[in-house]
């Protein structure tokens, strides 16, 4: 198991991780003009306005980049692959893959969001598409 | 329109040795460097009322003023960021003197980064504000933070781990031959660097990346109108800029649309061109902040040096040796020479104006020293 050091949430965030720990995936919808957006921000950056919604997101999209992550001090730690996924609302985030042997990871990937217990830390975990657990199933 | 463009020049340059331990507080770092630069220009702290240094560095500017006797300071501030506003110290202070509100600035940056905190090593523990979308996924130091973004790099252009170790093999043979540099006369071959174990997989072996270092290293800077009556040839500030996008953070490009991997750099080098009415083809020297090797290809391929996906093929060809067409990071960088937040190839661009560097180049007219979202260019008075 891989050691988590968890999130500290704050006024502009903290949507987002009550999201995850309710397994949503969540941006904010500008009220103004409807433009989605991430990492999580007080004001859009399009019309400059300060009220948004959360808007869930489908969880499926693809692998931009990826590596793999090993602690540097704590060899015994698990290695986690580490990714940068575009979702096909074109929004990018962090996450990591599971379930894909290091050597079979692609740019390209299609995948699909699934939340875990991780170290006891609920996070967005990603799983080729299609994978049980993931959200087509 | 008003430009910085030729109105200050870096008079000035110091620095402790470069090491693991350097036995000394940060502050005694910081006043050795700033003292020795001073000299070096031909001043006197009573002729300093300006300092600047980054925001990340401990050394308090009051307390530094007492180290060195200046009497009075007129000017302060300091570039967030870490090295990618290193080059904006150079901005701040050109800026100072040639506004008036400052006759003589010494930049300044001084620590103990590898006896003291470790930029290299996870360091917190806590996740700190900003951080909550990188570190419980386990994006925890510089080079995962970094290599999340040059992997797409590789991927797009086909570029290897041993393209990046070719890179590697000549900033080790710089550092050989500069008696300054902690990797002196210790060169590399490709196959050591292929060889060294992997830090972030597939994207950086340990050969790839900076050397956590203690020192200190200093430099003065002033207008080109006194520049000319000091101790030293002047190197002069021919252009000097930031470079930040929206959609940009301090160490990594994840969002920006599409697959621009470094937009940063090119508005950088537009920026640059501009201001000096220089070419690429006009360069003599370019030193080019690296604290992992990708970031020269980045650079390289950003500022104009070669097009994009071509900079392992423009390393490969020589280009950037001593003898090449742009000789890069002749002090042997911040791989070979040491990690002082990318202000020791500052001095190192400064040695090659005046002719003495100890991989002098001939005939040096203009050096570009960058880091990528920030850059000057250095030229002879």
């Amino acid at each position: 198991m891989p050691s988590v050091i968890p999130p500290v949430v704050g006024h502009d965030d903290e949507f987002f991780w009550d999201g995850v720990g309710q397994g949503r995936l969540l941006v904010q919808r500008c009220t103004g003009c409807g433009t989605l957006r991430h990492p999580p921000s007080p004001m859009c950056p399009s019309c400059r306005a300060l009220d948004w919604v959360p808007q869930e997101l489908s969880g499926r999209g693809v692998v931009f980049s990826w590596i793999v992550s090993r602690h540097p001090t704590e060899p015994d730690d698990e290695p986690r692959i580490v990714v940068l996924v575009t979702l096909e609302e074109g929004i990018r985030l962090i996450a990591n893959l599971q379930g894909v042997d290091p050597a079979e990871v692609r740019n390209d990937l299609a995948v699909e969001v699934t939340f875990e217990e991780v170290d006891g830390v609920v996070l967005p975990q990603f799983r080729p598409a299609g994978a049980p657990g993931t959200v087509a199933q | 329109m008003t430009s910085l463009a030729d109105r200050a020049a870096i008079v000035g340059i110091g620095q402790t040795e470069f090491s693991k331990s350097s036995g000394r507080s940060e502050l005694q770092l910081a006043a050795e460097a700033s003292s020795a630069a001073i000299a070096d220009a031909g001043l006197t702290p009573a002729d300093i009322d300006g300092l600047v240094t980054f925001t990340l560095d401990t050394t308090d500017e009051l307390l530094l003023m007492r180290c060195l006797g200046i009497p009075e300071l007129r000017y302060w501030s300091r570039t967030p960021h870490g090295g990618a506003g290193a080059h904006t110290t150079v901005q701040h202070a050109a800026a100072a003197v040639a506004s008036g509100a400052a006759n003589a600035v010494v930049v300044y940056r001084a620590f103990n980064e590898r006896s003291g905190r470790r930029f290299g090593q996870p360091n917190a523990r806590v996740t700190p504000l900003g951080w909550n979308l990188y570190l419980p996924f386990g994006l925890d130091t510089p080079a995962k933070i970094y290599s999340l973004w040059f992997q797409r790099y590789m991927y797009r252009y086909g570029v290897t781990n041993e393209d990046f170790g070719r890179y590697s093999v000549v900033a080790r043979r710089h550092a050989a031959t500069n008696p300054n540099a902690w990797f002196y006369q210790r060169p590399i071959t490709i196959e050591d660097h292929q060889r060294s174990r992997w830090i972030v997989e597939p994207i950086l072996r340990l050969l790839d990346c900076c050397q956590e270092s203690d020192g200190g290293v200093a430099m003065v800077i002033t207008t080109m109108e006194r520049a000319r009556d000091l101790a030293q040839r002047p190197a002069r500030v021919a252009a000097v800029a930031d470079g930040h996008l929206i959609e940009g953070h301090v160490m990594f490009n994840y969002y920006h649309p599409g697959d621009d991997v470094f937009p940063e750099v090119g508005f950088l080098a537009r920026q640059l061109w501009e201001m000096s009415g220089l070419a690429p083809s006009d360069i003599d020297v370019a030193m080019l902040y690296e604290n992992f090797s990708p970031v020269v290809f980045l650079q390289l391929e950003g500022l104009g040096f070669c097009g994009p996906g071509e900079a392992k093929d423009f390393i490969t060809d020589g280009n950037i040796d001593l003898d090449g067409s742009l000789p890069v990071n002749t002090n042997g960088g911040l791989l070979g020479e040491g990690y002082i937040h990318g202000i020791n190839n500052i001095l190192e661009g400064v040695r090659q104006i005046r002719g003495t560097s100890c991989n002098q180049i001939d005939d040096v007219e203009h050096v570009l020293v960058a880091g990528g979202r920030s850059g000057l260019i250095l030229g002879q008075p």
